[in-house]
């Protein structure tokens, strides 16, 4: 029963729609049909988290203790997952290339090292990132925007509609929008959810879409367990914990929480949504937790940047100083890995 | 390639195993009379890792000697404060070397570093830390005005936590004034004997510790001898019934920590994730070798399947393997003796029609292993489901309303342990009201403190260990 | 001359007041060795009749709330001060002991209702705990009844002795099956007349008289019951009730002090409850 619905409203969202054949398809299923007590009814059946559980589990996760081929593995699989990331309202197109430079190849010494996962900046910036991307052979990067009045998401739908078009024409591939959080908190889950598929829509064909819940700001892992699936049942093909604004972020079982939901997700639909951390994940040491997690809550299938992303920027340059020191036994130190 | 952990396993550089051991007399390793030995091995490798004196009964008086002079020559002289600043002293000692403490029990024992490292001494530190802030304290204790240590106290532990089931019995009995001759497991010698040195160290009297190793019949004279005023006993229910007969008459008292066959409830609003957890840590924590285990796993019909799905895609997950590996998950089985148990009880549980189910996974050719196992289908009738297996199988039953579930549950002669499962808390309060068992873990499951009595109902034994209740035990004119 | 009513001597088994199904009664004299009364002889089947009586109100006794039974214990109080003549009768007649001593006995018995009724609603305060956990758990220990208890009572002042072993009991929430005192049986009866005009309800407390070296034996050794207070027992039954008491591990006491709460929680077991505490 549960799946047919939810394959119902994916195939709504994969297909160019109107908010008439939305309805009329989901009316007749009589769940997730945009209406308030449809969410409510979805959400309701979610079972609860049991806080003090999740952070015991993700706690035990930590313990796993991850060496040399393993490591050496994990430390590749994360820079091929890092959106790298800036988001300062001093970002200028120097910083953006300098990123974008770097994104392609993360060692200038080394080139068995991977390109990273994407580029993330601001959307008045995703044309230089995306001009200077092609122009060094970093085609294969897409470049990723933030967007719906990121980090807030204070603003009228016109507003955010007009946030994601910008980057869609300027090149953006990726849209990591914020969800209303305010709303959320309010009760007013039509709003949050509408907003999705409206951004969902715009971005069609032409870009991925990463829903940001703000787990920070949502406080409670039932909660984050909810905005999930919200956004999961409202279209979005990632989601992911923060803006990297707001503290705590990306904590372990914030994205336990968020990795099951995507697991029961795929369990009940057949589709896999992604998973983007971001915020607060600055060490290997942290980086490899992440992928523990990912191997031992969703699964192998999704330990690829096409399903699990990390949104960092201090990251890399650790990762970089660790995996010397696999290559040639020294530690290394920060002069021996660029600045940007 | 994927990723696939590599292994990790910690350093043995730490533990300094002797070839032979002595017993723990009087503050000094002595010989015993006979040259009888017998080996401890690693179940992990079936390795013999050393060769320990056999207590015999002479051996046993030895110590109990060791133990009166000790209790009434010093120990019941020295004011408690001073009492308590030795077992002060133990718990740091046993912090500063924990890590020797952790492999040294993973080896001997076979269960996983993991767990050793983070909870078996851990909690045995802390047990022995709080335990001596009791010592000068004994008169809020609720054991009257003048609570009086009971004088030499027998102690008899199992295999499966040796060191913590040491300090479990060990730090009340020292705390509230007793002196101790301890008997080890026959096959877990070693952190006892590492512990005696522990004791050496902390430069606690002469004879107030005394460890006597052995098997059965070093536990009977220990029992039996006319000095020992009281016994602590952590084993099985049936040798639990033994000693209480033996005792009958004598004026001794007891307390015995038993078996169980705990009940882990589901009801169909559970956080289920962490449900899924629980019921991983209810039966294959410590390869289930837990007296107090969630080994019923009881499951509302309506959420069966779901749950079932859930909990078999998360026991794939589980690591078995070397112990000493830090990613393992679980570990060897104690001995061949109790993995022919396992596999007995748990072949009556094919042929009475149950459903097995394991995860594919690669046992080590050597050593004692047994896989993670459910047993679906299982009804109250079946072997497996009122048997104490001891080992990592859970039998799986279902329940239809919230009277059926604790009806069921209550349905054993053991009452150690239970587990409720819910999100509404009117009826975790009503459920643990009604289940007759002395720990019961509501959303969590296999939790431990010294603060928190641990014992059971019924078949399960008799008195409590831990907090204030479990202290009362060692004082006379205490509870009970 | 008018020729006074005599009082037939009966169990209290289940609220009621049956014979023994065996037929059998045996005859208690006085100090002087003057008949007074051929109570019932209870048999091991009035023994397990009475132990299921006991298990079938455990459920709703210990199930009322602790002031429910506090007042109903103090309504056994209250009924007994009614009736304390007839006890003072039976003692002295029995006993031979003085009046005021026997009425002293009597006056001690119904106040130990009055103190154990205070306790019922206060010893899960005094008693049980909440635990410090080192981690996110909240953890409390409450004192719970351990289930159906055998009785032998002290034989000295057997209306005291016996009062001072019920009350305790079923404070705490058992149910309790009392063999009464061999030699002194009658004071138990009356009791049992007493309490089946106390609110309580039937099988809560059930009363055998009879030959305490029979039925001892079977209290042991009936799978059905949790625990015994052995008070009442010579050494060489106390021992043997031991030994076949350790086949369902009974919880066996024997008491050398009255009028303490530790006779209450010598009957009760602790029962641990964790739960975590987060959001």
């Amino acid at each position: 029963m549960l799946t047919k619905i939810f394959s119902f409203t994916r195939a709504m969202h994969s297909n160019p729609f109107s908010w008439q054949t939305f309805f009329r398809y989901n009316f007749d299923v009589q769940l997730v049909d945009g209406t308030d007590a449809s969410i409510r009814r979805f959400l309701k059946e979610l079972p609860g988290v049991d806080q003090v559980g999740a952070e015991a589990r993700a706690a035990m996760l930590a313990t796993r203790s991850i060496k040399t081929a393993s490591k050496k593995w994990a430390i590749d699989c994360a820079i091929s997952m890092i959106d790298l990331t800036t988001l300062e309202g001093s970002d200028t197109d120097g910083k953006v290339r300098a990123l974008c430079t770097k994104a392609v190849h993360p060692d200038p010494t080394d080139p068995s090292v991977p390109s990273v996962g994407a580029i993330c900046v601001y959307n008045d910036k995703v044309a230089t990132a995306r001009k200077h991307l092609d122009s060094i052979g970093g085609q294969a990067i897409p470049v990723a925007a933030v967007s719906t009045a990121f980090p807030s998401g204070r603003a009228s739908l016109e507003v955010k509609k007009q946030d994601t078009l910008d980057a869609l024409n300027n090149g953006a591939t990726e849209i990591d929008m914020v969800i209303d959080r305010g709303a959320f908190l309010s009760g007013d889950l039509v709003k949050v959810f509408t907003e999705i598929v409206y951004i969902k829509e715009l971005c069609g064909d032409r870009a991925h879409l990463k829903v940001i819940l703000e787990t920070g700001e949502l406080v409670t892992l039932d909660n984050v367990r909810k905005a999930s699936h919200l956004a999961m049942a409202a279209g979005a093909d990632f989601i992911k914990t923060s803006t990297g604004k707001i503290s705590p972020a990306a904590t372990a079982p914030v994205v336990l929480v968020m990795l099951e939901a995507v697991r029961d997700w795929y369990a009940m639909t057949g589709i896999r949504i992604g998973v983007k951390p971001a915020g607060g994940i600055r060490t290997t040491k942290d980086a490899i937790k992440q992928l523990v997690l990912v191997r031992e809550t969703a699964g192998e299938e999704w330990l690829t940047p096409k399903l699990f992303r990390i949104g960092a920027s201090a990251l890399l340059n650790d990762l970089l100083m660790q995996r010397m020191k696999l290559r040639n036994g020294n530690y290394a130190g920060p002069n021996y890995v660029t600045l940007d | 390639m994927t990723f696939e952990y590599s292994p990790a396993p910690e350093s043995t550089a730490i533990v300094d195993i002797s070839a032979q051991y002595g017993l723990f007399i009087n503050g000094k390793f002595v010989a015993a009379k006979g040259s009888k030995t017998f080996n401890t091995i690693n179940p992990a490798t079936e390795k013999v890792l050393a060769k320990i004196a056999y207590a015999h009964a002479s051996d046993v008086d030895k110590a109990v000697i060791s133990a009166r002079n000790a209790y009434s020559k010093v120990w019941s002289k020295m004011a408690p404060q001073e009492r308590g600043k030795y077992l002060f002293r133990i718990a740091r000692i046993m912090q500063e070397r924990a890590r020797e403490f952790a492999v040294l029990e993973t080896i001997d024992n076979g269960k996983p570093i993991r767990e050793t490292r983070d909870i078996d001494v851990p909690l045995a530190a802390a047990h022995f830390f709080y335990h001596a802030g009791w010592a000068d304290k004994l008169k809020y204790a609720g054991a009257g005005d003048n609570p009086r240590p009971h004088g030499v106290v027998g102690q008899i532990i199992p295999w499966n936590f040796p060191l913590l089931m040491l300090a479990w019995k060990v730090a009340p009995a020292l705390a509230t004034g007793n002196t101790v001759v301890l008997k080890p497991a026959e096959t877990t010698p070693l952190t006892a004997l590492l512990f005696a040195e522990v004791c050496q160290q902390a430069g606690l009297p002469a004879g107030v510790v005394n460890i006597v190793t052995g098997d059965g019949a070093t536990g009977s004279a220990l029992v039996n001898h006319p000095d020992v005023d009281k016994i602590a006993f952590t084993g099985s229910t049936g040798v639990g019934k033994g000693i209480a007969r033996a005792i009958a008459g004598t004026g001794k008292s007891a307390t015995l920590e038993l078996g169980g066959k705990g009940a882990n409830i589901v009801f169909d609003d559970s956080p289920i994730d962490q449900t899924v957890e629980g019921i991983v840590n209810g039966i294959f924590f410590n390869q289930g070798h837990v007296c107090c285990a969630g080994s019923r796993l009881l499951v509302q019909e309506n959420v069966h399947d779901e749950l079932i799905e859930k909990l078999k895609r998360r026991i794939s997950q589980i690591r078995v393997g070397d112990p000493l590996d830090k990613n393992t998950d679980l570990g060897a089985i104690n001995s061949a003796a109790q993995l022919a148990r396992i596999k007995e009880i748990s072949s009556s549980g094919d042929s009475e029609g149950a459903h097995r189910w394991s995860p594919e996974c690669n046992l080590p050719e050597k050593g004692f292993w047994y896989p993670p196992t459910i047993f679906t289908g299982v009804t109250q009738a079946n072997r497996i489901a009122q048997e104490e297996i001891f080992g990592p199988v859970l039998s799986v039953l279902t329940f239809r309303t919230p009277q059926e579930a604790i009806d069921k549950a209550n349905n054993t002669p053991y009452g150690l342990s239970a587990g409720i499962w819910t999100e509404k808390g009117s009826r975790i309060l009503w459920a643990a009201k009604q289940l007759k068992a002395g720990v019961i873990w509501a959303n969590t499951f296999n939790k431990f403190d010294p603060a928190s009595p641990f014992g059971g109902y019924k078949e399960s034994g008799w008195g409590r260990e831990g907090g204030r209740h479990g202290l009362s035990a060692y004082l006379k004119g205490g509870e009970k | 001359m008018r020729i006074d009513i005599r009082k037939t001597y009966k169990l209290y088994i289940g609220g009621a007041f049956p014979r023994s199904e065996s037929g059998r009664t045996y005859e208690i004299k006085d100090a002087k060795s003057n008949f007074i009364a051929n109570p019932a002889q209870a048999s091991r089947k009035d023994l397990r009749d009475a132990v299921t009586a006991a298990r079938g109100a455990l459920g709703g006794w210990n199930g009322a709330t602790a002031f429910n039974r506090s007042q109903i214990l103090y309504r056994i109080a209250e009924m007994m001060e009614a009736r304390s003549e007839e006890f003072v009768e039976e003692i002295a007649l029995l006993e031979g002991v003085s009046k005021v001593a026997a009425k002293k006995q009597v006056e001690q018995a119904i106040d130990a209702w009055v103190w154990y009724s205070g306790w019922c609603d206060k010893i899960s305060t005094v008693a049980g705990s909440t635990n410090p956990i080192s981690g996110p758990f909240y953890n409390f220990t409450v004192p719970e009844s351990v289930g159906v208890v055998g009785i032998f009572p002290a034989h000295k002042s057997a209306l005291l002795g016996l009062v001072q072993a019920i009350a305790p009991v079923i404070a705490g929430g058992n149910t309790a099956v009392v063999v009464a005192s061999q030699k002194f049986p009658l004071c138990a009866v009356t009791l049992s007349e007493v309490m089946a005009t106390s609110d309580l309800p039937g099988g809560v407390v059930n009363i055998l008289t009879g030959i305490t070296s029979e039925l001892a034996p079977w209290m042991g050794s009936h799978m059905d019951v949790d625990a015994i207070d052995a008070t009442g027992l010579s050494k060489e039954l106390e021992k043997e009730v031991r030994v076949t008491g350790a086949d369902n591990l009974k919880r066996i006491h024997k008491f050398s002090t009255s009028d303490t709460p530790q006779r209450i929680l010598a009957f009760m077991e602790y029962k641990t409850v964790w739960h975590p505490i987060g959001i």
